[in-house]
């Protein structure tokens, strides 16, 4: 029972499906679709790890340091937005964001 | 080995299961938990490659940091979540569809591919020798070969911090503030008012 790469790119893979069908069957829940991303970021970052692991170069793993970094960031900006955007309409649903639709 | 075989089935498979169960809980509080039992698992499989210092990262800034804000804002905000929940079972088939063609593709590429032997010769900075731990290894290729890329990464975290601030920061017309310069300002002639009181009535 040999674990090798693909075994990691198949999990990284399932996950990233996963997170592709959470935004597609959520779509009226913001927070879900944010969590959704969240968990395709860390899908690549299993790619990452995976890759650098295998191929024997560390670049690998300063790259998934880099994604944590944005991802972290994009999870409190979206969130800051959210809060904003409850707050101007009382409601998160996505199909009433549509003020700025000309 | 076959113990390393076990731990990675039961990580990849915990880490599937919680992800699944993010993306169809009913209650968005126990989504974040499932989420947060997710990156634990992802973790775990990092320890597995031998990424601990990353395996560590992933911990404290997903659960200690992203996962709390997460649920901060699903408990913070007064939303009927059941309202949400509706139409789950209206995009379900085509959200499926989507999923299934594309882990087949994903599925497929990984299947048909296979890495060139001498790549390992090529690496930009080969993995640790004995001795050197991940999270040393890490740190002397970080701060010399990728200075400038840790530098922008710190100046994203810095424009995100004051971006949530000014998003989420917003003053209510309505509060009392004190105004120093009109209090520094005052002068009898606008503080007081003398008024000759008659005896016998009121003001």
């Amino acid at each position: 029972m040999i674990i090798g790469l693909s075994h990691y790119l198949t999990v990284a893979a399932i996950l990233f499906t996963l997170g592709i069908f959470g935004i597609f069957v959520n779509r009226k829940n913001v927070i879900v679709i944010l969590m959704s991303i969240e968990l395709m970021l860390l899908a690549v970052n299993i790619n990452m790890v995976a890759f650098s692991a295998y191929l024997g170069d560390l670049v690998g793993q300063v790259f998934t340091l880099f994604i944590l970094t944005v991802a972290a960031a994009e999870a409190a900006i979206g969130l800051a937005i959210l809060v904003c955007f409850f707050r101007n309409r009382g409601t998160i649903a996505v199909e009433d964001i549509n003020m700025m639709k000309g | 080995m076959i113990l390393a075989g076990a731990f990675f089935y039961l990580f990849a498979g915990l880490a599937v299961a919680a992800a699944f169960m993010v993306i169809t809980a009913r209650n968005p509080v126990h989504a974040v938990l499932f989420l947060i039992l997710a990156f634990f698992n992802a973790a775990g499989l990092f320890v597995l490659m031998g990424a601990e210092f990353l395996a560590m990262i992933l911990v404290i800034v997903y659960v200690g940091a992203v996962a709390v804000l997460f649920l901060f804002v699903v408990m913070m905000l007064d939303i009927d979540f059941v309202e949400l929940k509706q139409g789950f079972l209206q995009y379900l088939p085509f959200g499926a569809l989507v999923g299934a063609i594309l882990l087949i593709e994903l599925i497929l590429v990984l299947g048909s591919w296979v890495i060139s032997p001498d790549i390992a010769q090529h690496a930009g900075a080969p993995l640790a020798a004995d001795g050197v731990t991940n999270t040393q290894a890490l740190g002397q290729i970080l701060y010399t070969k990728y200075v400038y890329f840790f530098e922008a990464a710190g100046m994203i975290l810095l424009v995100a911090m004051i971006g949530a601030i000014v998003l989420t920061l917003h003053h209510k017309p309505a509060a009392k503030r004190q105004n120093i310069a009109a209090q520094v300002g005052r002068d009898p002639k606008t503080a007081i008012e003398i008024r000759h009181v008659e005896p016998g009535q009121g003001i």
